[in-house]
């Protein structure tokens, strides 16, 4: 579904990404992790060009996204993303942020998209948020929102950058569960976390990503018990 | 003549005699007409240059873009408003039949415009960039999530400054007289020659203003409650 080709990145000197090969295949729950700075949120965020790759190339669903003719906006339809900071639209109420998308882009009526919106909240657990307006909304709230926010869309991929970092801990619960449950229903996930119990639980994949490139990947028993890279053995012992 | 006699006298020459008040109204109907107008031309040419220059600010390939806006920006900034007016009027509108009410609308349109960009590119500024990339995530494009998302914030953001540039634009019509339009400081000056009193048509005209000016802070505080909606809670 998704295959990434020798994917490069650097910010001027600075390489942040040297040459990652990965395939994801439908149904995949991919956990990335790795130390701050290793590069792991520039290579979600090149995955649906939020970050411009300096090279290499990135398919989707047969598409090469990395070429500037594509329409990007139409592929990144396909592609649901969840921010660190959730990024809600602070002006619009909740409803209208589950709506604007499909509406303003022709997909679904206002009529249709306010019922899907709805089972959406429902979903999330948060019908009675309708009309309230983000800055209202605890941390999970606002989080659950956003990913509800991806889901109206009906994404093929989602796509999630540290969802649980900015949150109290007491919230992370919420939002993870509700993660769970979309893994379960067999949503194709890509994530960047640092909860190594929902990696453990959730991945068919982990990837370590250090110094831009992919040091290890490995199903989740493999890779928490029995880790060979001497990097990863020396960042589990010091997050687990 | 006592003071009251005298202060009488005046108003009554000042507004009363031969229907003067009616060239006050007719002057008061011309600045709101141009003003409204001018604002109007204003936000729009704003709202692009401002747009083109935040979207050519990180795009190599728009830098001509950015440039000319600059220029624009640089020229009207740089130049006296009452000269910008005589330009238009004398070199661009120099055929018989040109409504000067539109020409003066125009000008200071064109004029306020360049600050006006500057203020909402300001305001476009101050939005996460999160917004943005939340936006083109959900498959909007550029424009669309602009319109959509970041303007809306962004207009909330900049409401104060941009109602002092509504409030200078409403008093720098004023000038309009030039180009022989009876606004409403020609209105008092053409009294005050009837009267032989220039005064009293003078204070008039300036309460006239304040009115006007009070109005439209009036009017964008109960706006700008309105947008304050979402920051409950």
């Amino acid at each position: 579904m998704i295959e990434v080709k020798n994917l490069q990145k650097s910010f001027g000197d600075h390489v942040v990404l040297n040459g990652i090969d990965q395939k994801i295949e439908k149904g995949e729950k991919v956990v990335v992790i790795g130390p701050s700075g290793s590069g792991k949120s520039t290579f979600l965020r090149c995955l649906n060009r939020l970050e411009e790759p300096t090279g290499g190339e990135i398919w989707f669903e047969g598409n090469n996204i990395t070429d500037p003719s594509c329409s990007i906006d139409k592929l990144r339809q396909k592609m649901g993303m969840v921010f660190q900071q959730f990024n809600l639209f602070p002006h619009l109420t909740v409803m209208q942020n589950l709506t604007l998308a499909p509406t303003k882009l022709g997909l679904m009526n206002q009529g249709e998209a306010d019922k899907k919106a709805k089972e959406l909240l429902e979903r999330v657990g948060l019908p009675e948020k309708a009309d309230t307006y983000p800055n209202m909304l605890s941390g999970g709230q606002k989080q659950r929102i956003a990913i509800a926010r991806a889901l109206v869309m009906n994404p093929d991929v989602m796509l999630f950058d540290e969802p649980t970092s900015a949150l109290d801990p007491e919230m992370v619960g919420e939002v993870l569960s509700l993660m769970k449950e979309l893994a379960m229903e067999g949503m194709t996930m890509v994530v960047v976390t640092h909860e190594m119990g929902f990696a453990k639980e959730v991945a068919t994949r982990v990837l370590f990503i250090d110094e831009g490139k992919v040091k290890e990947e490995n199903n989740p028993v493999d890779f928490f018990e029995h880790p060979e890279n001497p990097r990863l053995q020396e960042f589990l012992s010091k997050v687990l | 003549m006592g003071f009251f006699e005298n202060f009488q006298s005046a108003l009554y020459q000042a507004l009363i005699q031969d229907d003067r008040y009616l060239l006050y109204v007719n002057g008061i109907i011309k600045t709101i007409e141009i003003s409204l107008l001018a604002i109007i031309i204003g936000i729009a040419i704003g709202l692009v240059i401002a747009v083109c220059k935040v979207a050519s600010s990180n795009n190599k390939h728009l830098k001509w873009l950015n440039i000319i806006c600059n220029l624009y920006i640089t020229i009207i900034r740089g130049t006296p408003v009452m000269v910008q007016l005589l330009i238009i009027y004398n070199l661009i509108f120099t055929s018989r039949n040109t409504n000067e009410v539109v020409v003066g609308a125009i000008c200071f349109g064109i004029n306020s415009g360049a600050y006006v960009a500057e203020i909402i590119r300001a305001g476009i500024e101050s939005i996460d960039i999160g917004q943005m990339e939340a936006g083109r995530c959900l498959g909007l494009n550029y424009i669309k999530t602009m319109r959509y998302i970041i303007i809306p914030q962004a207009i909330k953001n900049i409401l104060p400054a941009l109602g002092n540039e509504f409030i200078v634009l409403i008093k720098e019509t004023s000038v309009a007289g030039m180009i022989a339009v009876t606004e409403l400081t020609k209105a008092a000056q053409l009294v005050g020659n009837m009267s032989y009193r220039i005064l009293p048509p003078l204070f008039i005209a300036a309460v006239c203003y304040l009115i006007m000016v009070l109005g439209l802070t009036k009017l964008l505080n109960v706006m700008e409650r309105r947008l304050a909606q979402s920051d409950r809670g």
